[in-house]
């Protein structure tokens, strides 16, 4: 790394070296049992430096000559976007919990063991279920340094545990899965098995619904599918400055129910995504993106921030590219009402909790449409089966703006997104006749 | 990679391990990538990249360990016998194939990774100003990327591979923005190794830029049954999804009531009706000789004139189920091992024109291009970039995108007209099991299907 920065230091303004390696052990079942073991070892470098005043990129996944690193990188920054920004220099960066030693020590037997014990809880309940799951450990380890003097480095552990069954039943199939996420190992497969049973007690009978509008929940499953890609989007400061995202004007404005809040936070102890500080050095924070529905505040990376005359708000995040403005663990607030309570309330609905392809409409906009891959028909305050052959669309702004609860229970979705149950009062429902 | 010295490390460290199959692969690659967001370039980069894995079979369970650090190819090997020793405890079911000593160069005409990085700025630019300049454009958005990239190949069995391809794909989106509301238009294109396949773009980009304008003003679809006509881009989509991915024998092999769901034999459609993927075509995206098993790539038909022929096969899915292995055994990069994934899926011309596949709908929806599509098997949806409504067998008003859905038990039957104008679709990339953006092509003519499901306001 020394030797790349100080490479670079000769030839550009800035220069800035990140490094990334891990190591990723998974063991795979499949069909109800023991498939594959893996081991998954990667390392990259990356350089990104300024030469008369424009960015330069160059990575390597694998073994490093420094002199053809710098010289593409060079290459590359004749063409390269202006920087409106300078590298970090030290920072004082926050103390998060984000590495349990313990992890490392969960040995191979005690990963399949944990995963045959979810697949037999699962299938306790439903014998002919099909499983597959992943019980997963792993380590990464980041360092960065800057010709400005920034440093920055920190190792991550993590564990991962997770199940997809499928149910075929003549012409029905049925796919039900959780998964739960740490940077401490997880030694119990209960809490998702007991989501799993649920799914699957919830979806005994399939039952019809009609095409109309109706209220409807979004578990927090449900919520992941349906709304959160667009509204990642529309907190991307780039779609922001770009004047692509619906928000681009809203700042200080009540555009959302006043119950629904909003947050970013890479800082929650333990949790996956969160980090001392994002992949340019600067420092994790909680950022407030809806505050009561009024919103608040849009993720940025250092260009970005420039560009927008803003500051970053670490979340620079490379994903086998330049930087760029990403979430950490993002976080809906809870509300003050139970999940149950929401379906007694209900005279006729609809429970989404996996909703398929909802992220592949014009996202931009806040579109969302999908087929209801697992969802269940209230009826009279009582879910009574299992819905099928039906697509729901609707808008992010518009079911947000107008709230009928928000949850008591907020729940982790994929390591990523923690969310309680969100109860919107209608939404297009359109189903397969006969 | 210099072949001679690394081929001699491969078998070097293949020997003498006790198990039933090992495989090597090493892969070398470099990427350009070049970014624009609205008047900025905003990424001009370059990613090399050097790495491999070694796979390994005992008593049916499978060891994979994946690696930048090549040069500790033996102890890799240990380490994936080793966890395959865990994992096995059945008897090995793994097809032969025959050993192949073969190098395969990459197919290029002009070839993208010799273009100068100034001349594809300079294009992108053209692109770039075409969709800036039209009024209520808000911005753009381009993504091009190139690669090329040789994978070795070597296994237990004395199969010694090497594969080169150079691969490229491009997508422009034009984003318009009125009142309230942001809607996009985009094109995708790629191709295998041949930068003129982008070069000539300019009448339609500036067809989305001035769509996705028209689009602010226009209307959502009511959501309900429509008799749909989908353009062979979509329709290709439709094919990968509808029934591409049920066709993976990976899904069915083990698990015996999806086995009798998915009996050969099988009628899915009406005699009209013919599904075909392979990657024996030459030149296009899902195209190549060998899979990443060393298993050589075939054309199948996944539906024969209605009818489930046959579906799509790695060494092992195709051993357990006694069937042929079709070369369908694809991995991403050395990352990841090979699964069953498409190469070119297309359904094949039938007889009937555009206008007449029209002309006796009194209401319904025409529907073109893609933003994506996905599957959970059983029920599946893809949307399109561009729908209108047709009344009385008139294409009508445009419409924003919709999305539409379907199961594969009745929408493949509800298929009642198929049209003439085959055409294969280079944009796409497949994703699963984490493996994406997977290259593949995907085609069909027009076709027509009674009573299929929207998504609408």
């Amino acid at each position: 790394m020394d030797e790349i920065l100080s490479r670079a230091k000769k030839v550009a303004g800035q220069a800035e070296v990140f490094q990334v390696s891990s190591k990723r052990t998974p063991v795979n079942f499949e069909a109800n049992r023991l498939k594959q073991i893996q081991t998954k070892e990667s390392s990259s470098t990356v350089l990104r430096l300024i030469k008369d005043g424009r960015i330069g990129f160059a990575q390597v996944n694998g073994f490093v000559h420094p002199e053809a690193l710098v010289n593409i990188a060079l290459e590359t920054c004749q063409f390269g976007m202006l920087a409106k920004f300078d590298f970090p220099g030290p920072r004082a960066y926050p103390h998060i919990d984000i590495f349990d030693a313990q992890t490392e020590e969960v040995t191979i037997d005690d990963m399949v063991e944990l995963g045959q014990q979810l697949i037999a809880a699962v299938r306790q309940h439903t014998p002919d279920i099909v499983c597959e799951a992943t019980v997963s450990k792993g380590i990464a380890s980041v360092r960065m340094m800057n010709s400005e003097g920034g440093k920055a480095s920190y190792s991550k552990s993590f564990f991962d545990i997770g199940l997809e069954g499928v149910l075929v039943q003549d012409q029905d199939m049925l796919f039900v899965g959780d998964s739960q996420s740490s940077c401490h190992p997880v030694h119990d497969f209960k809490a998702v098995a007991e989501e799993v049973t649920n799914q699957l007690e919830l979806a005994k009978r399939n039952v019809s619904v009609s095409t109309k509008q109706m209220p409807v929940i979004f578990t927090p499953r449900g919520v992941a599918s349906s709304l959160i890609a667009p509204l990642v989007a529309a907190f991307n400061g780039k779609l922001v400055l770009d004047g692509a995202s619906p928000l681009k004007d809203k700042r200080g404005e009540q555009f959302f129910d006043k119950r629904f809040c909003l947050w970013d936070d890479a800082t929650l102890p333990y949790q996956v995504a969160s980090c001392p500080c994002d992949d340019e050095g600067m420092p994790s924070q909680r950022t407030t993106l809806v505050d009561h529905g009024v919103v608040s505040q849009f993720l940025y990376d250092l260009q970005t921030a420039a560009l927008a005359n803003t500051q970053s708000t670490g979340n620079g995040s490379r994903r086998g590219g330049l930087p760029t403005p990403s979430p950490s663990s993002i976080v809906i607030g809870e509300g003050d009402v139970y999940f149950w309570d929401m379906v007694r309330d209900m005279r006729q609905g609809l429970v989404i909790d996996q909703l398929m392809g909802a992220e592949q409409g014009n996202i931009l906009n806040g579109d969302f449409s999908g087929n209801v891959l697992l969802g269940y028909k209230v009826e009279r305050g009582e879910i009574t089966g299992r819905v099928k052959n039906t697509i729901v669309a609707g808008n992010v702004y518009e079911v947000l703006s107008q709230l009928e609860a928000v949850g008591q229970e907020a729940r982790w979705v994929g390591g990523l997104l923690l969310t309680p149950c969100l109860y919107c009062p209608s939404l297009s429902v359109a189903t397969r006749s006969g | 990679m210099q072949s001679r010295k690394i081929r001699d490390k491969i078998a070097n460290a293949l020997k003498g391990h006790d198990a039933d199959y090992v495989e090597i692969r090493l892969e070398e690659s470099e990427v350009t990538g070049i970014v624009y967001r609205g008047g900025r370039l905003e990424e001009v980069g370059r990613t090399s990249s050097l790495g491999g894995n070694v796979r390994a079979l005992v008593k049916g369970g499978w060891g994979f360990v994946s690696f930048n650090h090549v040069e500790e190819l033996r102890h890799h090997a240990e380490l994936a016998v080793k966890q395959a020793r865990l994992v096995g405890k059945e008897d090995t079911k793994f097809s032969r194939t025959e050993p192949v000593a073969e190098i395969v160069a990459a197919e290029t005409r002009k070839d993208p990774t010799a273009v100068p990085l100034a001349s594809k700025k300079q294009l992108l630019d053209e692109y770039n100003a075409i969709i800036l300049s039209t009024p209520k454009i808000q911005t753009s958005n381009i993504s091009y990327h190139d690669s090329q990239k040789k994978v070795a190949l070597a296994t237990s069995e004395g199969t010694y591979i090497e594969q080169s391809r150079v691969d490229l794909n491009l997508r422009l989106s034009a984003i318009a923005s009125g009142d309230d509301t942001v809607q996009q238009a985009s094109i995708s294109m790629g191709s295998r190794g041949d930068f003129a396949a982008i070069e000539t773009l300019h009448d339609q980009v500036k067809e989305i830029a001035r769509r996705a304008v028209r689009l602010l003003a226009a209307p959502q679809a009511r959501g309900g049954e429509y008799t749909v006509v989908l353009n062979p881009i979509l329709a290709g989509v439709f094919a990968h999804e509808a029934f591409g991915h049920l066709s993976e024998a990976d899904h069915v092999y083990e698990n015996r009531r999806l086995q009798d769901l998915m009996v050969l034999g099988r009628r899915f459609g009406r005699k009209h009706l013919n599904i075909v993927d392979g990657a024996a075509v030459p030149g296009l995206r899902g195209s190549y000789k060998y899979d990443d098993e060393g298993t050589p790539g075939t054309m199948t038909y996944l539906i024969r004139e209605g009818v489930l022929e046959s579906r799509l096969h790695s060494r092992e899915t195709a051993a357990k189920m006694r069937e042929k292995p079709t070369g369908n055994a694809r991995a991403l990069n050395y990352r990841f091992s090979p699964i069953v994934r498409m190469t070119n899926t297309f359904i094949e011309p039938g007889a009937t024109s555009f206008e007449d596949m029209l002309s006796d709908i009194k209401e319904g929806i025409y529907a073109k291009d893609w933003y994506g599509g996905t599957t959970s098997l059983e029920m599946f949806t893809f949307s399109a970039g561009e729908a209108y409504m047709i009344r009385n067998g008139k294409v009508a008003e445009l419409l924003r995108p919709v999305v539409l859905t379907g199961n594969v038990f009745t929408t493949l039957r509800n298929i009642d007209a198929i049209g003439n104008d085959l055409e294969m679709n280079q944009g796409g990339g497949c994703g699963k099991g984490g493996q994406a953006p997977l290259p593949v092509s995907n085609g069909s003519p027009h076709i027509r299907i009674r009573r299929c499901l929207v998504g609408g306001g």
